[in-house]
């Protein structure tokens, strides 16, 4: 089992549903996100194009934070989410660091958090809250394993790209261009 | 509205239709109740904005409110509310909130608000309604209202003896297209609209833009739009979020939207683009618009609109290509130059020509359930109503005009029929009717201001008495019963119990009602007994819609739109599609759509464009905790020549000041953007909020309402066009005079 999530950027509109309801469902800290929009515009009046997209943890296949964690609180959990152990973690930051896109915060009660796929939801069967909001429909989450499953379809019937490959971390989190 | 909707053949869904027999729940289930320990859902509708999406209000095992969801049998949601929706419950835990009731008092020389008992609230309230009455008639009191708690306040209001009853949203915002409809079609868009994006092949926007707007339903449909490849134009000046997911954008110069509008006319008759026999068959008037578009050619529209003439002409060829699957959107806040209900027109003959009313991925024909009205006598009979007061003025406003009532109330008003008592219920007038001084020169000429809020917004500051409103969170309120597709009726329980001392609308309409006299009005000791007896007429129960939240009665397809052999039937004059007006030229104005030239930026000031954010509704929900988390300022979006011409950066704090020389009350922040051309700024509606007690809003960003000091009526509806104001920036604070 290997879960992931794909984001229509042709769908997009940036509303930021998905940050507000992921801070309800997770209780996130008003001030602080788990997932968050980025507009990115290129070209010139009136040649302009902009891409808008929701963006959170990408659940990387080769964590640098799970690698640089002293305590072992970031781990790998089933189908590959990355997770953090509250208990476990001195809050020292490293993975914070660590962490290409910039996706992990220090929540006010001392450890760090993160998106979690809302593993609380998916093990019972539902949507992750932010993919279940979202009003345009642009967020699709599944087992990669499964060729049915929603992520596995958008990603057979669409070009995509992933954040910073470069880095090296193998993000499950795909772009639909 | 509604009674402007049942007439094409349509017939309301409505009494015991919408339940089948023997459904009614054999035990009763209150899920308002939480059991300890156990997470709870209960039914509610959102009130975040107008279109009412259904949901359930989630409650911990503490009994704490907990999130908002979408309920997923309600079409005007499927199951996803939008941001504001989700944030919902930023309404209710905003530690900011109205607390107690408060009366102005003066102490020591000066006004203060004094916290007071609902008693003495309302019985101060009661004396104050009951010496208006005397002085200058029952007449002389006013409704001004938004939202659910305002329909509470309709009804002691008519029961009081008057019918001055008013919304902002109608000339302020959707009113010209509610005429230009009537004009063409015999029929209001009515909200929401009526729009088959779902279903449609090709969708033209012009200054429309969903997904900034959130409305919901036209958000989702959008975005099947999208994935089905149908087509999107847009018309917006500025690369709005629909325009970057279109096929087409035309960035047009501001104010020409009319002349583009012909031309596309123009290329669809003159190419012969349209569908002959239909025309024949549906339309009145088609010889003499032919006749008129003849010279407005694309090249004529190129040179005012500076868009290409291929765009335009491409573009029409691509609409009536897809047709009759097109639409062209009526949009709602379209209140721009005083010429609306005109370019609005234009809209409407569009569709005409390309037989989208009432076509699959078109128009739809709308229809609602019709709730039984719960008994009390009938309202007294005014002497006089706005109407009157109007005198045949703005002869198609249908509705009530808001800033009409501000001349009613005004002290320049020398007719008699005079406005001295305002109730405000959920509208903040100070940021929603422009000209802002002359709203509070009619509030100073008032022997009674109350105002019924969640919020301390700024209209608040101008009250004699404030009543603190609790959240749709924290009440029942009537049948949700929108215009759709189907015949829908939602419900909204309270899951949480109002904090601290405010009440339901519902609640203090009654104790007001008994203390004026009228309890008769008010049958009822709690609201839900009005619903339950609803309900059971027809065939359900509140216990058993409790349980569901929604109610949808389904509907052959076929019936969505009108029949395709037979000619349409209208409540138009000839009972056609009008292209040519007679209602129109009966009432004197143009019976043809004219282009008119809008006054341009003086040297070195821009025009001053506004619009919306997804997470916000207009000022109502800047002080939000989870909305401002997402977005608590608003910025000028500046083009980037622009910028380096007058040496302005990103993110630098700037004041403005518009073409009458008033100044914004705060700074903004610049947004150096591609996204809008070098004609124009924009900056979205609802912030510059300088009421203190907006801890989270206050200061933040500015208001455009203030701004807006050139209003342009339109003389066929009454609707204040706004978008002719004009600003410069000051990169220095300017020296204030303080007011007094």
């Amino acid at each position: 089992m290997r879960y992931a999530m794909a984001v229509d950027t042709k769908k997009c509109v940036g509303c930021s549903d998905c940050v507000v309801a992921c801070q309800a469902e997770n209780k996130v800290p008003i001030g602080f996100c788990r997932d968050w929009v980025v507009e990115i515009v290129t070209g010139k009046f009136p040649e302009v194009k902009v891409e808008l997209r929701s963006e959170r943890c990408n659940h990387c296949k080769n964590s640098p934070c799970v690698r640089c964690c002293p305590t072992g609180a970031s781990h790998y959990s089933d189908g590959g989410i990355v997770m953090v152990n509250g208990d476990d973690c001195i809050g020292c930051g490293a993975c914070i660091q660590s962490c290409p896109y910039d996706a992990r915060y220090s929540h006010p009660e001392g450890f760090v958090d993160k998106c979690t796929f809302c593993q609380h939801r998916v093990t019972r069967g539902y949507k992750p809250a932010c993919v279940s909001v979202c009003p345009t429909n642009c967020l699709y989450f599944g087992d990669l394993d499964n060729p049915k499953s929603d992520v596995s379809v958008a990603l057979q019937k669409r070009k995509y790209k992933v954040l910073a490959p470069e880095a090296g971390t193998k993000p499950q989190v795909y772009f639909l261009i | 509205m509604s009674s402007r909707r049942d007439f094409i053949k349509i017939t309301s869904v409505g009494g015991a239709g919408l339940f089948a027999a023997g459904n009614v729940a054999a035990k009763y289930f209150n899920p308002g109740k939480n059991m300890k320990g156990t997470i709870q859902r209960t039914p509610t509708y959102c009130e975040v904005c107008f279109w009412k999406c259904s949901g359930w209000a989630h409650t911990n095992e503490n009994g704490e409110l907990w999130k908002v969801v979408g309920n997923k049998k309600d079409p005007l949601c499927n199951g996803r509310l939008c941001p504001r929706g989700s944030g919902g419950i930023g309404m209710y835990n905003d530690p900011d909130r109205l607390k107690s009731p408060m009366i102005r008092i003066e102490e020591r020389g000066k006004q203060v608000f004094k916290e007071v008992t609902w008693h003495k609230a309302l019985e101060y309230v009661a004396q104050k309604m009951e010496a208006l009455k005397e002085k200058h008639g029952a007449e002389s009191l006013a409704l001004f209202n938004h939202g659910s708690g305002g329909k509470h306040f309709s009804n002691l209001v008519k029961a009081f003896g008057s019918t001055n009853i008013v919304a902002p949203s109608y000339a302020q915002c959707r009113g010209p297209r509610e005429a230009a409809w009537i004009a063409t079609f015999g029929t209001a868009v009515n909200a929401p609209e009526p729009t088959d994006i779902k279903n449609t092949n090709c969708l033209v926007l012009i200054g429309s833009h969903i997904g900034e707007n959130m409305h919901n339903t036209q958000v989702q449909e959008m975005s099947e739009a999208i994935d089905r490849g149908a087509t999107i134009i847009t018309v917006d000046p500025r690369l709005s979020t629909a325009a970057t997911h279109s096929k087409h954008w035309l960035p047009i110069k501001p104010a020409t939207d009319i002349a583009l509008l012909l031309a596309w006319m123009h290329v669809i008759i003159y190419e012969k683009r349209y569908n002959h026999e239909y025309i024949e068959k549906n339309t009145f008037g088609f010889k003499e618009l032919k006749e008129y578009v003849a010279e407005y050619t694309p090249e004529w529209a190129a040179g005012i609109t500076n868009l290409k003439a291929s765009q335009i002409r491409e573009t029409a060829r691509e609409m009536a290509f897809h047709a009759p699957s097109t639409i062209v959107h009526p949009g709602r806040h379209v209140t721009w130059y005083g010429d609306d209900v005109q370019r609005v027109r234009c809209i409407a003959i569009l569709n005409g020509l390309l037989g989208s009313f009432g076509t699959k991925g078109g128009f739809y024909m709308q229809t609602k359930a019709s709730v039984p009205t719960f008994s009390h006598p009938p309202y007294p009979q005014p002497k006089w109503s706005w109407k009157d007061f109007l005198d045949g003025k703005f002869p198609s406003a249908e509705i009530n005009v808001s800033n009409a009532m501000i001349d009613a109330s005004h002290p320049d008003n020398q007719s008699d029929k005079k406005i001295k008592g305002w109730i405000v219920v959920g509208t903040n007038l100070i940021n929603t009717i422009p000209n802002t001084p002359r709203t509070i020169e009619a509030i100073r000429n008032q022997d009674l201001v109350v105002v019924v809020d969640t919020m301390p917004m700024e209209i608040t500051g101008w009250a004699d008495v404030i009543l603190p409103e609790c959240t749709y969170l924290e009440r029942y309120d009537d049948l949700r019963v929108s215009p759709e597709r189907y015949a829908t009726l939602a419900l909204r329980v309270p899951a949480v119990k109002p904090k601290h001392l405010t009440k339901p609308a519902s609640w203090i309409v009654r104790r007001l009602g008994l203390k004026l006299g009228l309890q008769d009005y008010f049958n009822y000791s709690d609201f839900s007994e009005v619903l339950d007896w609803q309900l059971k007429q027809m065939g359900s129960s509140l216990a058993e819609m409790k349980k569901k939240g929604v109610t949808v009665v389904d509907r052959p397809e076929s019936s969505l739109y009108l029949p395709k052999d037979e000619p349409v039937q209208l409540k138009t004059k000839s009972g056609k599609i009008e292209l040519y007006s007679q209602l129109l030229e009966e009432q004197g104005f143009d019976p043809l759509p004219k282009y008119t030239a809008h006054p341009e930026a003086p040297d070195g000031f821009y025009r001053l464009n506004y619009g919306r954010a997804p997470m916000h509704t207009f000022t109502r929900t800047a002080n939000n905790p989870n909305l401002s988390d997402i977005m608590n300022e608003n910025r000028l979006w500046v083009n980037p020549q622009v910028a380096e011409n007058h040496g302005l950066k990103m993110n630098q704090m700037i004041w403005l000041e518009n073409q009458d020389g008033v100044l914004s009350e705060f700074p903004i922040k610049v947004r150096v953007t591609e996204r809008i051309g070098p004609d124009c700024v924009y900056m979205v509606h609802g912030f510059g909020h300088n009421n203190k007690r907006l801890k989270r809003a206050h200061g933040k960003g500015i208001s455009d309402t203030k701004l807006i000091t050139r209003v342009a009526i339109d003389p066929i509806m009454g609707g204040t066009g706004m978008r002719g104001n004009f600003v410069k920036f000051l990169v220095e604070e300017p020296k204030k005079e303080v007011e007094s």
